[in-house]
């Protein structure tokens, strides 16, 4: 899971990414009831469990606010929203809750259909756990896990979202102004700007620069940022998109000629989309105009149509589209054809309209759960058949591992749109941000490919990065606060220019903070005295407002104080250098006068006279204003 | 205005001149002037211009210009009006300018109009030269090109120095019209050459202080400019001198070169060394000159010397051109190869490859250059590398290669250039890590390093490292990265390396690897095949046509390939959405077909249904396919299938011609009418027992003992409708078939010339409709057909035909008469409306 979070003038603001997934699958037992082995590999026979965001470091009943970006970083919504006391406010786009709840709702009922009792606790024991094979022994946070959520547990964390356009604008608290702009990889998807007056941070995550179906990428509203939050990129940094699309194509066509099915674990909404649409222009070319096209999934009909209305969040010649008035995907034309058919469970139509050889589109991509756990058995055994892995989030010979041993073809074409280095680096120089700050990973090559170079993020100033759960000091400082003046204040100001193109005015007001919001408003008059009333009534208790005094400025020339003293009649004048300046000693009237660098001070014996003379005197040397 | 020339004394040239411009020009030429002349009837198109001076410098070039002058006073009467102050367009005035040069190219006509005094008026300060006018490129340009036109006799160079000519064109060197500025260039290259020619020819001065002043002057300016700070002016002078070693090999050029030497040698002294490019250009002009290269002392040391002071980029096209000289010193060829080579031995050093390749690419002994200096940015890489290895693919072939021509090194930097691009190299340094960063996806360089990856397999290499090249083939055509362009050159350089592979002794088989080798790219091919990139199946289904061509009567080759998919997904791209692809579908069936590779299982789709016949599916694309490209794939397998005697047309030949003629005759597309009369040669050779000459490999069909008698010749012929076709495509819109088809027709009345028996007669009463029929094709009625024709009326047709007239007449270009400079002259009038009756119009 990918999470960073700001906190801004006290209040947190969390951009959440996702949630890992582990979850396990029965098959033969060994050591225990809990756990199984297939073909060397051991499992947990378990209800599926899935791994938390991060707690240890975020108290999640102080974060304020959650920032999504996009429907596949927020299926541990329902978590956050309710069971850790979180009580602030969630923004996202509307395509995004969307889309998220068919996600959620398909992952609930996949999980639902297929109940399991118990669900298995004993390996978790740490003495237990270290004992056990990897990847078990090297699970983190075991403990956490937890079972998939309800559907009112979905219900009620969406109920917490409030929906948002891209560009507009959303005032926190007074802090901080929050945007949501268009970031190219999915319906809906969002990068987000937080800013204040004077500062700027960009929060970039799953972002894309293809001309796929979402709406464009808004660079340009990233520029001039203070800093640069990037993640989500790309999984498979060396798999381009186009290519792999390619591969997609030309295997799903060799298996069908061959008279085999193919079977594509996927998710009911994103890449599918576009699959769909190649397979549309594609389909002709390679003679496949009879094969079918099966999408089961409980919400495949609502993605299908999600996807059609959604037309402001699509990219500029599917919006067109929608004018002519056209359907702004093609799948709805594969569907009135009857190539594409779609189906909530492979049980009622599907059996009776199912025709081979096809292609099946279905979930879950992890193999573990859903319709295509049936797929994969009914049509594992056949060489002729073909499974093609498009999602990039699993490994594809871990979810292949139960099924083994498996006489299918195995495909594997990750298609992640998201950004790319190279796409990075163009990013960088377009927007220019002045700090970049990216998760360790991404500032240098990957592990297994240590050569290459052109695998991480190159940019200048280099980036900053940070660990799983570290904190980091964002490198800026806040010097300033923007205050308002009341117009009329305004009006009262006298500004005097004491520099060509430098005016000072005084002011009296009354700062006035309100939720961030720091207001000047004019002095209230000074209160008249209240005739016979002596008594002072609570709501009086303001300041009092006394005449105002000018203000002060200039330095006193010692000398030329001492003789106009003496010019006033003053005699036997002592003076003595401080630390601060001088004192001036009237002997004859025990008087001391104190010259500071800020400050003069009088001091004689309750003769407030000559207290005023000598007052008047040392103004005399000071200017007015 | 022209009463002050002189009648010219020559006689006889009126013949000449008659011959060169006909009346009807003559009579529109003052119409034609008089519009030229009128700034209110300006000339929009420049083009009609052009063409008019293409014409006059025909008539020039063919005859007398004085007497073209005198003929025709208008011109004369239109160079002098364009002197008047007025607002003549810039496009007339740039004209008048190089019709005078034209004119005054001859000395007689020169003298002609200077005593006139309208060449100073024209070319000198008191013209164009000093107006308005001049800001204008054409006009400057005109002013030039007028100019070199006239600089052609020894008069010409005295008029050029009185009116300050040569100065004016030392400035319009650096004129902001680079058009103007490289005319001036060869305007000074030109007078140079003939300032020099007369008195200084064969006997050169050896001091240029014995030139004529209009050379020292040229002379001077160039050295002033080579001696500038000014790059620009540096560059003009340079190229000056290198357009005059590339095209004057008199002995004088040796003087100059020996007085201009040392400057040249001084920029070399400059840091960096200014006009780079153009120097280079100078010293390889300079080394290419058989007079210069030969006498020139120290010139091998100049080249030398420039070689280590340029950098990598700029020295690259002068190591090059030192390599490609046919005499060089040996040591400085083997530094030129080690410039040229120093980017690739920068990558071997930064991919720690074997220290034996690098030995023999850095073998000179010069300073071994880092990554980091030679090839600091991406762009810098790319550019490097992408130069480097064309100049590379360039040399390999000449016969003055540098020998020993380091072909295991080469091939090791070439895999390893391309194993960067793939991302699979792994190499071990920093250098080569920024290496990795720079190339990789880059599509450019990959390109490159294929085709001179392909180019290498015309030498041998140490087993292991072709093992390593079809490796990193097999890579580029499996990787789902390979870019349908980079692919393409990835399937050429297999092919290519293929071929090259040693042959299994004995049976002309692969060899053992190359078999290993395509067992694991038979399976990449299908999947090529299935690309929804039209390019990638296109490339594909060529290689596999290469392949088959080459290797389909092999028996290894065969058995992988009728073990593979490839065949049958073959037959499926007949029915291809792209017209390209169908096309090479259609070519590499015919292939497939004829080596007897088409299998034919019970497809998924038609299970144990007929499969329908190849030959039946090409004649369905033929009359069906709405693209041209398929449909004359189709014909050139149909003729190739004819020649071959394939199977599927031997059983009956008559009934498969007579299909594809009728067929071909109906197309739209003139290519596939002109391949039909290429089939029907094929046929009538084989009919009429001429063995094909034109395939000496193809297996030889049974050749028909000759025919007796003509007739008998002639009917299978008739029987096909063969001389319908030709007839038909004798009056074709198009030239080419009707071209194509007059061709078969001779070539058939010669064939019927030399048999015995009965001779065309004009007393057969059918003779007379054909002849009818064919007169009304020839006016464009082709509706009716001919039927069935008796050989005897095809022979007294044939022999009746003014077939050679025919030929004539199309062998004169079509648009003849459009051509014409009457036409022309019409054209140009009739855009201005200046002809009388439009006049009358504007009431």
């Amino acid at each position: 899971m990918q999470c960073a979070q700001i906190q801004i003038n006290y209040y947190y603001v969390g951009l959440w990414t996702g949630h890992d997934f582990h979850s396990q699958f029965p098959s033969f037992a060994t050591c225990s009831k809990e756990l199984k082995e297939c073909s060397g590999h051991v499992f947990v026979d378990s209800v599926p469990e899935f791994c938390l965001p991060e707690t240890e470091l975020i108290d999640l009943s102080t974060v304020d606010v959650i920032l999504i970006s996009n429907y596949h970083c927020m299926m541990a919504l329902p978590y956050i929203t309710e069971h850790t006391g979180f009580t602030g406010t969630v923004y996202a786009t509307e395509p995004t809750v969307q889309i998220g709840r068919l996600l959620m709702e398909e992952l609930v009922n996949f999980i639902e259909r297929v109940p399991k009792a118990q669900s298995a606790s004993l390996w978790k024991n740490k003495d237990i756990q270290r004992l056990l094979p990897s990847p078990l022994k090297d699970a983190v946070e075991v403990s956490t896990w937890r079972r998939c959520y309800t559907m009112q547990e979905v219900n009620s964390a969406l109920s917490k979202i409030q929906l948002v356009g891209y560009s507009q604008k959303i005032e926190l608290f007074g802090a901080v102004q929050v945007t949501p702009l268009s970031s190219g990889y999915a319906l809906g998807s969002s990068n987000w700007i937080i800013q204040s007056h004077y500062e700027k941070v960009s929060y970039v995550s799953g972002s894309s620069l293809l001309t796929t179906h979402p709406q464009p990428m808004d660079q340009a509203s990233l520029k001039n940022s203070d800093v640069l939050v990037l993640t989500g990129l790309t999984q498979i940094p060396t798999a381009n998109p186009d290519g792999m699309v390619g591969e997609f194509c030309s295997n799903l066509a060799l298996t069908v000629r061959n008279g085999g099915n193919v079977l594509v674990p996927c998710y009911p909404s994103g890449v599918i989309y576009d699959l769909l649409e190649c397979l549309y222009q594609y389909i002709d070319s390679a003679g496949l105009s009879n094969i079918p096209f099966y999408f089961i999934s409980p919400v495949a009909n609502s993605s299908l149509e999600f996807s059609q209305i959604f037309a402001e969040w699509l990219c500029h010649n599917k919006q067109t589209k929608v004018y002519l008035p056209e359907p702004p995907f093609p799948h709805a034309e594969l569907i009135q054809t009857n190539k594409l058919k779609h189906y909530p469970s492979l049980h009622g139509d599907f059996s009776s309209d199912f025709r081979q050889p096809c292609v099946v589109f279905t979930g879950h991509p992890s193999l573990r759960f859903g319709d295509v756990v049936h797929f994969m058995e009914l049509w594992g055994k056949s060489s002729l058949n073909t499974v093609i892995f498009t999602e990039p989030d699993f490994s594809y010979l871990e979810a292949l591992a139960p099924y083994q041993p498996l006489a299918m073809k195995c495909i594997y074409c990750p298609i992640d749109t998201r950004l790319n280095f190279i796409q990075v680096s163009k990013l960088l120089k377009e927007v220019q941000p002045l700090h970049v700050v990216c998760p360790e990973q991404y500032t240098q090559p990957p592990p297994a490919q240590s050569h290459r170079m052109d695998l991480m993020i190159d940019c200048q100033p280099p980036a900053m990065s940070y660990r799983r759960a570290e904190v980091l000091a964002l490198p800026f400082k806040r010097r300033y606060e923007k205050i308002e003046i009341m117009p009329e204040l305004a009006d009262s100001l006298v500004p005097m220019e004491i520099k060509p193109g430098i005016s000072l005015a005084t002011v009296s007001a009354v700062l006035h903070t309100k939720d961030n919001k720091h207001v000047l408003q004019p002095p209230p008059r000074p209160t008249q005295p209240t005739g016979g009333k002596k008594r002072k009534r609570a709501s009086d208790d303001i300041p009092d407002c006394k005449v105002l005094k000018p203000l002060l400025s200039g330095s006193i020339p010692v000398e030329q104080f001492v003789q106009a003293l003496e010019k006033h009649g003053f005699s036997d004048i002592k003076v003595e250098d401080t630390a601060k300046g001088h004192i001036v000693l009237l002997q004859e009237a025990e008087t001391l006068i104190q010259i500071e660098e800020d400050s003069t001070h009088i001091i004689c014996d309750n003769d407030e006279m000559l207290r005023v003379r000598l007052r008047d005197l040392v103004l005399k040397f000071l200017q007015k204003f | 205005m022209t009463s002050g020339l002189p009648v010219p004394s020559q006689v006889g040239h009126a013949g000449i001149s008659s011959l060169i411009m006909d009346p009807e020009c003559s009579q529109l030429l003052p119409a034609l002037c008089s519009v030229l002349a009128d700034p209110r009837q300006p000339v929009a198109d420049d083009t009609c211009l052009e063409k008019l001076l293409d014409w006059f410098k025909t008539i020039t070039e063919a005859g007398s210009s004085l007497l073209l002058l005198q003929e025709n006073p208008c011109l004369l009467g239109l160079l002098c009006h364009v002197l008047k102050p007025q607002d003549l367009s810039p496009r007339v005035l740039s004209f008048s300018l190089r019709l005078a040069g034209m004119l005054a190219a001859q000395e007689d006509c020169f003298q002609y109009l200077q005593q006139g005094e309208l060449l100073p008026r024209l070319f000198g300060e008191a013209g164009p030269l000093g107006g308005a006018a001049w800001t204008a490129p054409s006009v400057r340009s005109g002013w030039i090109q007028g100019l070199r036109s006239l600089a052609r006799h020894p008069s010409a160079l005295c008029f050029l120095a009185d009116c300050g000519a040569v100065d004016t064109i030392f400035s319009l060197q650096g004129d902001s019209s680079l058009f103007v500025a490289s005319a001036a260039g060869q305007l000074l290259v030109h007078i140079l050459g003939l300032s020099l020619q007369g008195p200084a020819e064969g006997h050169p001065g050896l001091q240029t202080g014995d030139w004529p002043v209009c050379a020292q002057k040229i002379v001077s300016h160039i050295e002033e400019s080579l001696r500038s700070a000014a790059t620009p002016q540096i560059t003009q002078a340079l190229n000056v001198l290198t357009t005059t070693f590339g095209h004057c090999h008199d002995p004088w050029t040796q003087v100059l070169w020996g007085r201009l030497s040392p400057l040249v040698a001084c920029l070399l002294e400059k840091d960096p060394v200014p006009a780079a490019h153009s120097l280079v250009d100078l010293l390889l002009s300079v080394a290419r000159s058989p007079v210069l290269s030969s006498s020139s002392s120290g010139l091998w040391e100049t080249l030398a010397q420039t070689l280590s002071h340029l950098s990598p980029t700029q020295a690259g096209p002068l190591a090059l051109g030192i390599l490609k000289l046919q005499e060089c010193p040996q040591v400085l060829r083997a530094q030129a190869f080690a410039v040229l080579l120093q980017p690739l031995t920068c990558v071997l050093e930064a991919t720690a490859q074997a220290p034996g390749l690098l030995d023999s690419l850095d073998g000179t002994g010069g300073a071994s250059v880092t990554v980091d200096t030679l090839l600091p940015s991406k762009a810098a890489c790319v550019g490097l590398l992408c130069r480097t290895l064309a100049h590379l693919e360039l040399l390999q072939p000449l016969p003055q290669r540098p020998s020993p021509w380091p072909q295991a090194p080469l091939l090791g930097a070439t895999v390893t250039i391309l194993r960067l691009c793939s991302g699979s190299a792994t190499p071990t340094s920093d250098a080569g890590g920024h290496l990795c960063a720079f190339l990789v996806g880059c599509v450019r360089v990959q390109r490159a390093a294929l085709d001179f990856l392909g180019t290498l397999s015309q030498g041998t290499g140490p087993r292991e490292l072709v093992t390593q090249v079809f490796a990193v083939l097999l890579e580029y055509l499996t990787s789902p990265d390979s870019s349908p362009t980079v692919l393409k050159k990835a399937f050429q350089a297999t092919f290519r390396w293929l071929q090259s592979s040693p042959e299994t002794p004995g049976c002309s088989d692969l060899d053992p690897h190359a078999h290993l080798f395509l067992r694991e790219l038979l399976p990449v091919l299908p999947k090529r095949l299935c690309s929804p990139c039209w390019e990638v199946r296109d490339s594909g289904l060529e290689f596999l046509t290469q392949m088959i061509g080459r290797w389909g009567g092999q028996a290894g080759f065969r058995r992988a390939l009728l073990a593979s998919e490839v065949p049958e997904l073959t037959e499926q791209l007949l029915r291809d959405p792209e017209s390209y692809v169908r096309a090479s579908a259609v070519a590499a069936m015919g292939q497939l077909s004829s080596q007897g590779l088409r299998v034919t299982p019970a497809s998924p789709e038609h299970p144990g249904g007929q499969q329908k016949s190849l030959l039946a599916e090409l004649l369905h694309i033929l009359s069906t396919d709405s693209e041209g490209f398929p449909r004359r794939a189709v014909m050139h397998v149909f003729t190739q299938w004819l020649r071959d005697g394939h199977a599927d047309v031997a059983g009956d030949t008559e009934r498969f011609v007579a299909r594809v003629l009728q067929v071909a005759s109906q197309d739209l597309d003139w290519e596939v009418r002109a391949q039909g009369l290429e089939l029907a040669l094929v046929f009538l050779e084989q009919t009429l027992g001429r063995p094909s000459s034109h395939c000496p490999y193809a297996v030889t069909p049974p050749v028909a003992a000759p025919p007796s008698s003509l007739a008998q010749a002639l009917r299978p012929l008739c029987r096909v409708q063969l001389f319908e076709f030709a007839f038909r495509a004798l009056f074709d819109c198009d030239r080419p078939v009707a071209q194509k088809s007059c061709d078969l027709l001779l070539f058939l009345r010669a064939q019927t010339a030399s048999y015995g028996g009965p001779q065309g007669s004009g007393s057969v009463p059918e003779v007379a409709s054909v002849e009818a029929a064919l007169q009304r094709w020839q006016a464009g009625d082709q509706g009716q057909p001919l039927g069935y024709l008796e050989p005897e009326v095809v022979v007294a047709v044939l022999r009746s035909m003014d077939l050679e007239g025919l030929r004539g007449a199309l062998a004169e270009s079509s648009d003849r008469v459009e051509k014409s400079p009457q036409s022309l002259l019409q054209d140009v009038l009739a855009t201005v409306g200046a002809l009388g009756e439009d006049e009358a119009d504007c009431y």
